[in-house]
């Protein structure tokens, strides 16, 4: 069962993976100094499927795309914040991470609460508690991204489906 | 109704006659910047998609600046990566470790240019609005997607107009201009906006000062920071400007989603407290704070005018002897100039380290790392807890003449009274 992590406003990027590991290409590097600025425990305790809750501004800081590489390879399945900043967010869709908004959601969790992320059917809700929150809509291609898991597989199947055609 | 300079670029670059905030446009890129930090990432993704050919290497520069020269083997192998790279795509515009900061290295070149469209895998990328063109940071793999065609998406911004009155105090700079400003409007008080930064006051800021503020855009969420072009403009560019350019400007009726103004006439140095580049106070609020480092450069404020301000306040001083000054040129023209006219002789004379041109301190990986404790007054752009180091240090953002101020006395001193 998914677990929240809660965070506050403004988690910038090198609270989620700092300047001095921007060396290494390994994605699982990465993931072992993730969030390590904000909890330094996050690395070793965080679940594959649990779900970052956060408040405003989530990613402000730096284009490092190695920031919504790590949480997705520590095991985050979605992020759901109350804003995010303009960078992170695309980084985030492009790496087949889900990055979803949702007013007010910081205060309905605390960390450890089960959680249940509905990516299409715009909601997350809380399962500690029974509350549900609602998530600003994705635009259909942000989900035909998400679904081919990421902008460079969707990317490749778009290229060969032109070389498909244009051969026939 | 007429249209943002956003707005006109962005027309321009997706052949279309106007567009609006909210629209979704592909837009052909005019230049595109990658540099030693998320470029190896670029490469992988080229290998990943199967792009065996950029689209247009003229359109590309790389410039290796994070890690320079390399202080350990994984960023030696990321250089190794992407100079192999640029060799194998007759990249033209590779510059390896010798030539300084991205975001002063284009400038320099003749790469930002009026009327372009800019990306690159920097938040910083923003600094380019300074001469007129849209200018915004990208991730690696939407990099990925511009190395293989030359194209990219954006959701046209709506644009914020913010209109700068009077003349900049002595030793005040707009460093501390645009420090009050994100103070005001928030981290996130622009996110997903250009701003515009326009008015009376702009003609009397130089194109360093002008770099310093659109490189601080980001630091208030904003996707672009743009200042219409004037005859400063067109002075630094004579001699460097790649290729002839079109200035854009704004339409007399547009209509801003916000607007809103700024007196510098009686503006007081300001200071970014830990952790947060919005944490804004006049330097009145945290003088006599004791330091231990203080850190002159960065794609901030690491440029010539900045070097000359601070080294009139140090000439024929010493630097507080608990203090390492670290004074990092932010880049080889810059370095060059300030060592022909005496200026890093000044700063080594007064005790500060004299660094070869690199983002150093700013990230924390390299050069002027902070330990446990460790106070630091910066003239970079980002207050980040352990943006330079351990999650325990503090950085305190403040100008180059604040910098230099607070190195001589040890301690966040205002450069008004010294």
């Amino acid at each position: 069962m998914a677990r929240a992590w809660v965070f506050g406003d403004n988690v910038d990027t090198d609270q989620i993976i700092a300047g001095r590991y921007l060396v290494k290409l390994d994605p699982r590097e990465l993931a072992k100094h993730v969030m390590e600025a904000a909890d330094p425990k996050f690395a070793s305790k965080v679940r594959k499927g649990d779900v970052i809750i956060a408040g405003r501004n989530f990613g402000c800081g730096s284009s490092r795309e190695r920031a919504p590489l790590a949480l997705k390879t520590a095991g985050i399945s979605a992020i759901v914040a109350e804003s995010f900043a303009r960078i992170f967010y695309r980084n985030a869709i492009n790496r087949g991470l889900p990055a979803l908004t949702s007013a007010g959601v910081r205060r309905g969790f605390k960390t450890g609460d089960k959680v249940r992320v509905d990516v299409r059917g715009g909601k997350v809700r809380n399962l500690s508690t029974g509350r549900t929150f609602k998530v600003e809509p994705l635009p259909d291609f942000i989900l035909t991204i998400l679904r081919a898991g990421g902008l460079l597989p969707y990317l490749k199947r778009s290229i060969g489906k032109t070389a498909k055609q244009s051969s026939l | 109704m007429g249209m943002t300079i956003a707005e006109k670029i962005l027309a321009r670059a997706s052949g279309r006659k106007r567009v609006s905030p909210g629209e979704i446009v592909e837009g052909s890129i005019d230049v595109a910047m990658t540099h030693d930090i998320e470029g190896p990432m670029v490469v992988e993704g080229l290998r990943k998609l199967g792009t065996k050919k950029v689209w247009d290497p003229n359109k590309i520069v790389i410039v290796f600046d994070h890690q320079v020269p390399a202080n350990s083997i994984d960023a030696a192998l990321n250089h190794i990566m992407l100079r192999e790279f640029a060799i194998e795509q007759t990249i033209p515009d590779f510059y390896d470790v010798f030539e300084g900061i991205c975001h002063e290295v284009l400038p320099e070149k003749g790469f930002a240019l009026p009327g372009r469209l800019i990306v690159g895998t920097d938040s910083h990328t923003t600094t380019y609005g300074a001469f007129g063109c849209f200018a915004t940071g990208i991730g690696s793999t939407d990099m990925v997607a511009v190395f293989t065609r030359g194209e990219l998406w954006f959701r046209v911004p709506e644009s914020v107009r913010m209109t700068i009155e009077g003349r900049l105090p002595k030793r005040v700079m707009s460093k501390d201009l645009i420090l009050k400003i994100i103070g005001e409007v928030g981290a996130d008080g622009e996110t997903y906006r250009s701003v515009e930064f326009v008015g009376a006051g702009m003609r009397n800021i130089d194109m360093a000062g002008r770099m310093t503020m659109c490189n601080m855009g980001v630091e208030m969420g904003a996707k672009a920071a743009i200042i219409p072009p004037d005859g400063l403009t067109t002075r630094y560019l004579r001699g460097r400007a790649r290729e002839s350019y079109n200035p854009v400007y704004a339409d007399r009726d547009v209509a801003y989603v916000e607007e809103r103004s700024f007196d510098v006439q009686k503006l007081e140095p300001q200071v970014a407290r830990p952790h947060s580049v919005d944490n804004v106070g006049a330097v009145s609020e945290v003088e006599g704070l004791e330091i231990d480092q203080a850190f002159l450069g960065s794609c901030t404020n690491g440029r010539f005018e900045d070097l000359v301000e601070a080294a009139k306040i140090v000439k024929g001083k010493q630097i507080s002897k608990r203090v390492r000054m670290l004074v990092v040129p932010a880049s080889r023209e810059v370095y060059l100039k300030a060592l022909d006219r005496g200026i890093l002789a000044i700063f080594a004379r007064a005790g500060a380290l004299i660094e070869a041109p690199s983002c150093a301190a700013c990230l924390g990986g390299h050069v002027g790392v902070l330990g446990p404790g460790e106070v630091c007054i910066s003239s970079s752009n980002r207050n980040f807890r352990g943006r330079m180091g351990s999650p325990k240090g503090k950085i305190y953002l403040a100008s180059p003449t604040t910098v230099a101020a607070s190195a001589l006395e040890g301690k966040i001193t205002d450069p008004r009274d010294l």
